[in-house]
């Protein structure tokens, strides 16, 4: 029901707080960064992305403010809230050492 | 810290919905407006844009909902929605819903009720008073005798100042005092109590103070009391000026120093005390004579209250190694001598300790009544949940989750159960003074047994309304999950196998009916046998034909010459009247609280065991008392007025006494030593019953009144009812003397029927539930084989085509009926073998697995299961074959 089936489960969380790390982002923006930067492998479905944003706000990983989108129009904005920056050093640091590890497994002879 | 954002979020999400539903149309439209964008960008028109972006976003609607999921709120969003809607179809079948809430009132109330009871009468049964989860009852032990005994003032004393653990000694030892009230004599209740016992309790007086520590010492030195606030407004209509007038109590005047605040009832759980004196005082009101300098006389009941942090084991331990350095110091007073505490709830000296077994019976039948009442009510849902089905099918198929339908079937199973809880603690409010009712009263002495509705009864009566609401939204919930979808759409008319299985559903629910009503019969069956048994126990002496009261001649001031004279002079006036065959006087009436005299007696020849003292009770009485009661003399005489202080003084024994100490030779003409003194053995009279009708047969005595102290109960034999002899005995008293005043005529019948009072409510208590439960079993099977019937309707017809006549239906019906009952029933006895064990010692002479009873049991239950199943059964015999063929 409109999981990305195409990412690891629980990666979309880690993508989207990554994105935002370094400054506030509405939705929009979020999906565009990643498409970018992952060079269009990666492609967030609005399906996935807004569920997951209201699920980290309720978790309060992220906060939302409403503000002044580039084309003036209002838009919201997600940030890390302090926690949530923790949370993102943690998942990351675990994804590293389980991808280092995938590596490792699929670097076998 | 993530909760500072979570909380606001949360609150928004609940309460201000629409905006945070707004938010979320503009976020995604915002999507929306780039995505169309970047289509225009790629150049397409605004219009095919528009389009495009909307296929590429998908499902918009879904998102959102999503999202709307992430916040959390649905499950509450839901409660409100279950609540509303459950609401609406209670009101939409009012007759269920009435039905339904009032059985739950019934047995949530019955719940409530019985667990206030045991917090205002067990736990915490004095109100007002401070600490009283440290408080225990106090007695003394002796290897002599089994059960409490008393204790000594100046072993109190000693245990008092040498004991560290505890905050204070409390000395509360009741007693009953006569006050002439107008023309009659009231008997009040009151307690001599230790200087610190107000402020041990902290309770402090509304007018004038409590006692102060001097006023425990010196031999009647203080003739002070405080009295009740009942009293100062009976007796003295809220005297303002009070303090400082004097009353006389058993003919004492005493100056009124206090009056205690209106809901204090003092320590004594079963009677509000109107008076309390100080110990100093002890010769007066505790019969025996002056015991406060002596260590040989046992006289007082009482509490601590032990220091926080102590524990009852803790402080049972100081206190007995303190009463073994005290049997150590005063050998021959306190050897075999201990001391014991008990928890509140156990006091063997009030009626806590006679009212402890019939709460916990109360208390296992009311858990029963609410299984029956849930069970029942369960009954009615099922039928409801049938006739839901459809309802049930089309959410479930439009895309329900179960556990969502079991949400909402829980929310009204709450919604019953809560309005039944809100019930049952009015219910219990109602019936907190319940049990006052139920017991027998007697004259001047109030009652006082009251439940507390408290923060531990309400969340108790919770807790029971929790346990309903999962039963109830239990079964319904059962059911839905075997709704077959497909099916259940297709055959909407009349699913045979559904019903099948609800049937079996509805079954195995008057089961459990049946077996709990069953248990219930039988303990009520077995309770009433056995008050029978103690009822038909011969007392030794004469009840119905013998009337008893008193005349006050104590709150007269008489002295002892004066009441001999007079009482002699009023016993020749009556065997004068017409109707009376002879009356007599003694000090202690039978089977009344009021305690007998007792004293270490001495025999000779009779050679006591070392460590055995023996304590024997004598009543002191007049000439004529045992030809009065009806008390056979086996040998010798009775007494005579010649039997006086001059003369020599002599005893009457009883059979046992006589077996005990005489080896059951005649001990007519030998002696018997009583508190240092011989006394001429002048008679044998026939045992009787003393205190209780189930006493195993104990030593006794009587001694001549004229040759030990007055008393003034008054014994008549004769013909009349107790109205009438009252009046002419008021008439003939008011000739002698205008100040006396008699106390309440009662038969010796109506005395002993006082001393059964706890069987009583308990047979009440138990009979009503049994009723109540046969009544609520019946209903479900009646409820049962009519639908069984309704549903067989064609397999009935057809039968009937094939020629069977009515009675071969009505017998089918009857015959599955019965066999429900018969299941219940066997079940119920394998039951109730197993629990009537826990009735003990509230049976007499029966066994708790009397075969009779459980016969009569299973005879009633039967009966009652014919009487239900015979409409249903009825109406399946006039089932037309055509038509229901046709159907």
């Amino acid at each position: 029901m409109g999981k990305p089936t195409d990412l690891v489960q629980g990666t979309l969380d880690l993508l989207i707080l990554k994105t935002m790390a370094l400054q506030p982002m509405h939705g929009w923006g979020i999906a565009q960064r990643i498409r970018q930067i992952s060079k269009d492998v990666l492609q967030v479905n609005q399906g996935a992305l807004y569920p997951a944003l209201h699920r980290l706000e309720q978790q309060g990983w992220i906060q939302a403010k409403w503000g002044e989108s580039e084309n003036n129009r209002r838009a919201k904005y997600y940030s890390l809230t302090r926690d949530g920056a923790k949370y993102l050093r943690r998942q990351q640091a675990q994804w590293s050492r389980l991808s280092g590890a995938i590596d490792l497994v699929l670097a076998m002879e | 810290m993530r909760l500072l954002y979570k909380l606001p979020l949360r609150w928004r999400s609940l309460f201000q919905r629409r905006a945070a539903d707004q938010d979320l149309d503009e976020e995604v439209e915002f999507h929306l407006q780039h995505q169309i964008d970047e289509f225009v960008a790629q150049g397409m028109s605004a219009e095919e844009a528009r389009c495009a972006a909307l296929r590429s976003l998908g499902r918009l609607q879904q998102t959102k909902e999503e999202c709307r999921e992430m916040r959390h709120i649905n499950f509450l969003e839901n409660v409100g929605q279950d609540l509303h809607f459950g609401l609406r179809m209670l009101r939409r079948s009012p007759g269920f819903t009435v039905l339904a809430v009032l059985c739950l009132t019934l047995g949530i109330g019955a719940n409530a009720a019985v667990f206030s009871w045991i917090e205002g009468i067990l736990l915490r049964p004095f109100p007002m008073v401070a600490g009283q989860e440290r408080m225990m009852a106090i007695t003394g032990t002796s290897r002599a005798e089994a059960g409490p005994t008393a204790i000594s003032w100046p072993d109190f004393l000693d245990l008092q100042h040498n004991c560290k653990l505890f905050d204070a000694f409390i000395v509360d030892q009741i007693m009953g005092a006569t006050l002439n009230v107008g023309d009659h004599a009231a008997v009040v209740t009151g307690s001599v109590v230790s200087a610190n016992y107000f402020d041990a309790l902290g309770i402090r007086p509304i007018l004038g103070r409590a006692f102060e520590p001097e006023e425990n010492y010196g031999r009647n030195a203080h003739p002070v009391a405080v009295i009740s606030y009942q009293m100062w407004k009976d007796l003295f209509h809220r005297d303002p000026a009070i303090v400082g007038k004097t009353q006389k109590f058993n003919g004492q005047p005493l100056t009124i120093i206090g009056v205690a605040p209106e809901a204090f009832h003092g320590t004594f759980v079963g009677w509000a005390m109107q008076f309390w004196v100080p110990v100093s005082m002890q010769e007066r009101f505790v019969p025996g004579g002056y015991m406060l300098e002596d260590r040989d006389a046992p006289w007082i009941e009482g509490y601590v209250l032990r220091k926080p942090g102590v524990t009852a084991q803790q402080a049972q331990s100081e206190l007995s190694a303190v009463a073994q350095r005290l049997e150590a110091s005063y050998p021959e007073t306190d050897r075999g001598h201990g001391i014991k505490l008990y928890p509140l709830w156990a006091t063997p000296f009030n009626h806590a300790g006679s009212l402890l077994p019939i709460l916990s019976i109360a208390l296992g039948v009311v858990v029963f009544v609410l299984l029956i009442v849930c069970a029942n009510v369960s009954n009615l849902l099922l039928v409801k949940a049938f006739g839901r089905r459809h309802e049930m099918t089309v959410r479930l198929s439009l895309g329900a989750r179960r556990g969502r339908l079991l949400q909402q079937l829980i929310t009204e199973g709450l919604l019953l159960a809560g309005a039944g809880a809100i019930g049952g603690l009015i219910l219990a409010r109602w019936t907190r003074n319940l049990l006052v009712l139920l017991l027998p009263k007697r004259n001047g002495s109030a009652m006082f047994l009251s439940g507390a509705v408290d923060w531990r009864v309400l969340v108790l009566s919770a807790v029971a309304c929790l346990a309903s609401t999962l039963l109830l939204g239990l079964v319904p919930a059962l059911q839905t999950r075997e709704l077959d979808l497909a099916s259940a759409l297709k055959s909407e008319s009349g699913g045979v196998s559904g019903g099948r299985r609800r049937a079996l559903a509805q079954s195995s629910l008057v089961l459990i009916q049946v077996t709990l009503s069953f248990i219930l019969l039988v303990g009520a069956g077995l309770l009433l046998k056995s008050l029978r048994a103690v009822q038909n126990t011969n007392p030794g002496f004469s009840t119905l034909d013998v009337l008893t009261t008193f005349v006050d001649t104590k709150s007269a001031g008489y002295g002892s010459q004066r009441v001999y004279s007079f009482e002699d002079d009023l016993v020749d006036r009556l065997r004068t009247m017409p109707g009376i065959q002879s009356a007599a006087f003694a000090r202690s009436t039978p089977f009344t609280y009021r305690p007998y005299s007792a004293a270490p007696i001495a025999v000779d020849g009779y050679v006591t065991p070392p460590g055995e003292q023996p304590v024997v009770e004598y009543n002191e009485v007049s000439a004529g008392y045992l030809p009065t009661m009806g008390i056979p003399l086996l040998s010798g005489r009775d007494f005579t007025r010649a039997d006086n202080e001059t003369s020599l003084p002599v005893a009457i024994l009883n059979q046992t006494i006589a077996t005990q100490f005489f080896r059951g030779q005649d001990p007519v003409g030998r002696r018997i030593q009583v508190k240092g003194r011989w006394l001429q053995i002048v008679g044998l009279a026939k045992d009787s019953k003393y205190s209780t009708l189930i006493e195993p047969s104990k030593p006794f005595f009587y001694v001549p009144m004229r040759q030990s102290v007055p008393g003034t109960s008054l014994f008549v034999r004769t013909s009349l009812p107790p109205r009438e002899l009252a009046n002419a005995l008021s008439r003939e008293v008011h000739t002698f003397d205008a100040n006396l005043a008699i106390g309440e005529v009662l038969t010796m019948r109506e005395e002993i029927d006082r001393t059964t009072a706890e069987q009583q409510v308990a047979v009440a208590m138990l009979g009503a539930f049994g009723g109540l439960a046969l009544l609520l079993a019946g209903i479900g099977l009646y409820g049962v084989m009519s639908y069984v019937v309704s549903q067989s309707k064609r397999e009935f017809g057809l039968r009937m085509a094939l020629g069977a006549r009515a009675p071969d239906v009505l017998r089918n019906v009857m015959s599955r009926g019965l066999l429900l009952t018969m299941i219940g029933i066997v079940a119920g006895v394998v039951v109730a073998l197993g629990l009537a064990r826990l009735l003990g010692n509230l049976l007499y002479r029966i066994s708790p697995h009397d075969p009779l009873t459980f016969t009569l049991a299973a005879v009633v239950m039967i009966i009652a299961s014919v009487a239900s199943c015979f409409l249903p059964a009825w109406r399946a015999t006039q089932i037309d074959p055509v038509r229901a063929l046709r159907d």
